[in-house]
C-alpha cells in the first residue's frame, strides 16, 4: 500500500472570501487591518482601474494603443494584492498585469508606450521594483523566484511577488519556480488569477486537479486558494504570504478565482466560448460592486464619489496617453544601440544602412 | 607562471572572480559539492561557500530563469548548463529572456551572466552531450558566444565574461579538458571578447577555425609544411560572435585563399557566417572560393562513427589542396 495520503489532496478546497456578495464580512477573523482611508484608497484604485480599462479598450480599438489584455473584472486581484506590497517588494507581471506595476510606481503613460511597441515603456525608473510585462508564458515566474533569491542572499526582507493565469500554471515554468522556491525556501509569492479560460481553453481542460492550490503541495510551499473577486480576501493572503517571505518561512502558492469581464485580447470573440448566463453570473460578483456595498454600509463611499474618480481616470488617462503620443519614436541606430552596453564594431557598421 | 590544463584554466578563472567581486555566484546541477561532473568547479563551495556556489534541482530551464532574476538584483551569475544538448530546456532564458533583458527593459535592467556549457565530439558520450549547438546562439541578437582552444586563452575569456555586462554562452570543448598543459598566469587577466588570435602565421593559405578544429588544423597545417612546404595561417575566432572579421581579412589579403573549418553541420552555421562576411569585404583578395570543411548536415550521430563524421586532418588538406589548386 502505498503511504501517500492520497485522499488527503483529493480535497476539495473552498475558496476564502471575507465578503459576502452583499457586501457583508462573513470571515471576521479574515478581516486585513486596514483603515478607513486605506479601504477609501484601494475603491479609488479599483474604480480608476476600471475606467482606465474601459478607455484603453477605446483608445486600442481607435488603434492609439497596440496590444492591449483587458483587465475588468479582475481589479480585486490585481489592486488589492499590489496594495498588500511595500514599495521595495518587486513585481514580475505577465502581460495582464498592467495594473499591478502601475500603481507600483510605473508612470502610466510608459504602460501606453509599453503598448505601442516603444522601448522606453520598459525602461522602468529607479527605484520602481518592476519588470515589464512578460509575454512568455511563465517566463516571469522563474525571475521572481531569481529577484527572491536575490533578496535572501542580500538578506534584506522584501518579497518578489508574480503573476499567471490558469493557462500559465500548465507551464514547466510553473512548475520549475514552486519547486526551486520550495528546495531553496525563497520569499516570493506565485499569485495565479484563474480567470476560467486560457485565451478560450475553459479551466476543466487545463487541469485534472482539483484547484492550482493543491500544486503547491508536490512543491513542498504554502498554497492557498482564495475568492478573487474580494479584494479583502486578496488583500489578506497576499499579506499574510508576504509575512511569510519576510519571515524566512518561505514561499506561497495563491489562486485567485476570479473572471475577465472582457475577451482575453482585443483580437478575440468570447461570445464564441462563453455563454450569457455565464457572464451574468460573474457579472453578479463584480469586485468594485461587492466592495463597494461594504463601503456604503460603512459610510465610506457613495455614488458621488465613483463618478468622481471616473471622470478624475479619464482626465489621467488623457494626459498620458497624449504623454505617450508625444513621446519621440524609436530609431533603429537607436535600437541597435540598446543591444549592449558597448556596440561592437560590427552593430556599428549596420547602423550605417539606416542614417 | 603554473602549468594548467583548460579545466584548471577555467576553475582558476571562476576562483579569481568568485574572490574578487561578491555578486559573482556559481551554480547549476552538481556544481557545487562535487564540482561538477568534470570536476571544473571543484573545491569552489568549499572556499566560498555554499551560497556562493551551488547545487541546483535539476531543471535548466529554472537555471536560466534563476540566472536572469538574479542579475536583475546584482548578482553577476555563472550558471552551468550540465551538457550542451540540454540547452534546448533553457532556451527561452538564454536566447529570449537574458539576451533581450537590455533592449526590452531600455537599458534600465541587464543580463551580467555567463551560460557555461561543456560540448564537443571525439569523447563517445551519450547522444545530446556532444554537439555543437554555438550557431543556434550566434545567431541570437544580445548575446555573445566564446569557445576557447586553449587553457591560457580560456581562463581570461572566462574572466573577460564574467566582467562583461551582456550575457556570454562560454562553450568548453570535452576534448580540450584535459588535452594538454601550457602555461597559464597565476594573476588575473583577460582575453578581450570578440578578438581572434592568428596562432599559426603562414603566406599560402589562411584556415579559420575555433574550439577543437584549431588543433586538428594545425595538425593539417604541420602535414601540408612537412609534405609540400605549404604555409598554412591558422586564426581561432576564440568568440563566434561577433566575429572578428577583420584579423579574416588581413589574412586573406596576405594569402589569398581561405577554408573555414568547424565540428558543426555545415550548413547555416558560423563558417557561413564568416564566409558571407568575407565576401562582403575581401571578395577582389580571393583567389579562389572559401570552402568549408564541417559535418554532414545530419544529426550528431552515435559514438561509432563520431570520428570519421568529425572533420579530420585529411578532409581539411583535401580542402586546402582545392583551394590551392582552383
Amino acid at each position: 500500500m502505498s503511504k501517500v495520503p492520497y485522499e488527503v489532496y483529493t480535497e476539495e478546497v473552498e475558496a476564502l472570501s471575507v465578503l459576502s456578495p452583499d457586501g457583508e464580512i462573513i470571515n471576521k477573523d479574515m478581516l486585513p487591518k486596514l483603515t478607513d482611508d486605506q479601504l477609501k484608497e484601494i475603491m479609488y484604485r479599483m474604480v480608476f482601474t476600471r475606467t482606465w480599462d474601459d478607455r484603453a479598450v477605446n483608445l486600442g480599438r481607435q488603434g492609439r494603443l497596440g496590444f492591449y489584455a483587458p483587465v475588468s473584472g479582475q481589479e480585486a486581484t490585481m489592486v488589492g494584492s499590489e496594495y498588500a506590497l511595500q514599495k521595495e517588494d518587486f513585481i514580475a507581471p505577465g502581460y495582464r498585469d498592467i495594473p499591478q506595476i502601475v500603481w507600483h510606481g510605473l508612470p502610466l503613460y510608459q504602460a501606453f508606450l509599453y503598448s505601442r511597441g516603444h522601448q522606453h515603456g520598459g525602461q522602468v525608473p529607479d527605484g520602481v521594483n518592476v519588470l515589464m510585462p512578460q509575454i512568455i508564458i511563465g517566463a516571469q515566474i522563474l525571475h521572481a523566484m531569481g529577484i527572491a533569491m536575490g533578496y535572501k542572499l542580500k538578506k534584506q526582507k522584501q518579497v518578489a511577488i508574480t503573476y499567471t493565469g490558469d493557462g500559465g500554471s500548465s507551464e514547466g515554468d510553473f512548475y520549475e519556480g514552486l519547486n526551486y522556491a520550495g528546495v531553496y525556501k525563497l520569499p516570493v509569492i506565485f499569485f495565479v488569477q484563474n480567470n476560467g479560460y486560457a485565451i478560450t481553453t475553459p479551466f476543466s481542460k487545463q487541469t485534472a486537479a482539483l484547484s492550482i492550490a493543491h500544486k503547491a503541495v508536490a512543491a513542498g510551499i504554502k498554497g492557498v486558494k482564495i475568492d478573487g473577486m474580494d479584494v479583502l480576501a486578496v488583500i489578506k493572503a497576499v499579506q499574510e504570504a508576504a509575512e511569510r517571505g519576510r519571515n524566512g518561512e518561505g514561499a506561497t502558492l495563491i489562486e485567485a478565482v476570479t473572471y475577465r469581464f472582457r475577451p482575453h485580447s482585443l483580437s478575440d470573440d468570447a461570445t464564441k466560448y462563453r455563454s450569457k448566463e455565464e457572464e451574468g453570473e460573474w457579472n453578479a460578483k463584480d469586485p468594485i460592486a461587492r466592495f463597494a456595498k461594504y463601503l456604503e454600509k460603512k459610510g465610506l463611499w457613495t455614488e458621488e464619489d465613483t463618478a468622481r474618480v471616473k471622470e478624475e481616470a479619464k482626465a489621467k488617462v488623457n494626459e498620458e496617453i497624449k504623454k505617450a503620443e508625444k513621446t519621440e519614436k524609436m530609431t533603429i541606430p537607436g535600437l541597435i544601440d540598446s543591444m549592449f552596453e558597448t556596440t561592437p564594431k560590427h552593430l556599428e557598421e549596420q547602423k550605417a544602412d539606416f542614417k | 607562471m603554473a602549468q594548467m590544463n583548460m579545466k584548471e584554466a577555467i576553475r582558476d578563472a571562476l576562483r579569481v572572480e568568485l574572490k574578487r567581486d561578491p555578486n559573482v555566484l556559481l551554480f547549476g546541477e552538481d556544481v557545487g559539492h562535487v564540482g561538477g561532473v568534470f570536476r571544473a568547479t571543484e573545491g569552489l563551495q568549499k572556499e566560498f561557500g555554499e551560497e556562493r556556489v551551488f547545487d541546483t534541482p535539476l531543471a535548466e530551464s529554472a537555471i536560466g530563469g534563476l540566472a536572469v532574476g538574479l542579475g536583475i538584483q546584482g548578482f553577476r551569475p555563472v550558471a552551468e548548463i550540465q551538457f550542451v544538448g540540454f540547452i534546448f530546456e533553457a532556451l527561452d532564458q538564454m536566447a529570449i529572456q537574458a539576451s533581450r533583458m537590455r533592449y526590452r527593459s531600455g537599458g534600465r535592467y541587464n543580463s551580467p551572466i555567463v551560460f557555461r556549457t561543456p560540448f564537443g565530439g571525439g569523447v563517445k558520450a551519450a547522444e545530446l552531450h556532444t554537439d555543437s549547438l554555438e550557431g543556434l546562439l550566434a545567431q541570437t541578437p544580445g548575446i555573445k558566444v566564446v569557445v576557447p582552444s586553449n587553457p591560457y586563452d580560456a581562463k581570461g575569456l572566462m574572466i573577460a565574461s564574467i566582467r562583461d555586462n551582456d550575457p556570454v554562452f562560454f562553450m568548453e570543448h570535452l576534448n580540450l579538458y584535459h588535452a594538454f598543459r601550457a602555461e597559464v598566469p597565476e594573476n588575473d587577466y583577460t582575453v578581450e571578447l570578440g578578438k581572434a588570435n592568428v596562432v599559426r602565421e603562414g603566406s599560402d593559405v589562411t584556415i579559420i577555425t575555433y574550439g577543437m578544429m584549431v588543433h586538428t588544423s594545425i595538425k593539417a597545417a604541420d602535414e601540408l609544411e612537412k609534405t609540400k612546404g605549404i604555409k598554412v595561417e591558422i586564426i581561432d575566432l576564440r568568440t563566434i560572435s561577433p566575429i572578428d572579421i577583420d584579423t579574416v581579412v588581413a589574412s586573406i589579403q596576405k594569402t589569398n585563399r581561405a577554408i573555414v573549418v568547424q565540428e558543426a553541420q555545415k550548413s547555416s552555421g558560423v563558417a557561413a557566417e564568416v564566409i558571407a562576411q568575407i565576401n562582403e569585404k575581401a571578395i577582389l583578395h580571393l583567389e579562389a572560393p572559401v570552402l568549408r570543411v564541417a559535418g554532414p548536415d545530419t544529426v550528431y550521430p552515435f559514438a561509432q562513427i563520431e570520428d570519421t563524421w568529425l572533420p579530420t586532418p585529411t578532409r581539411i588538406i583535401d580542402a586546402v589542396n582545392k583551394v590551392l589548386e582552383f
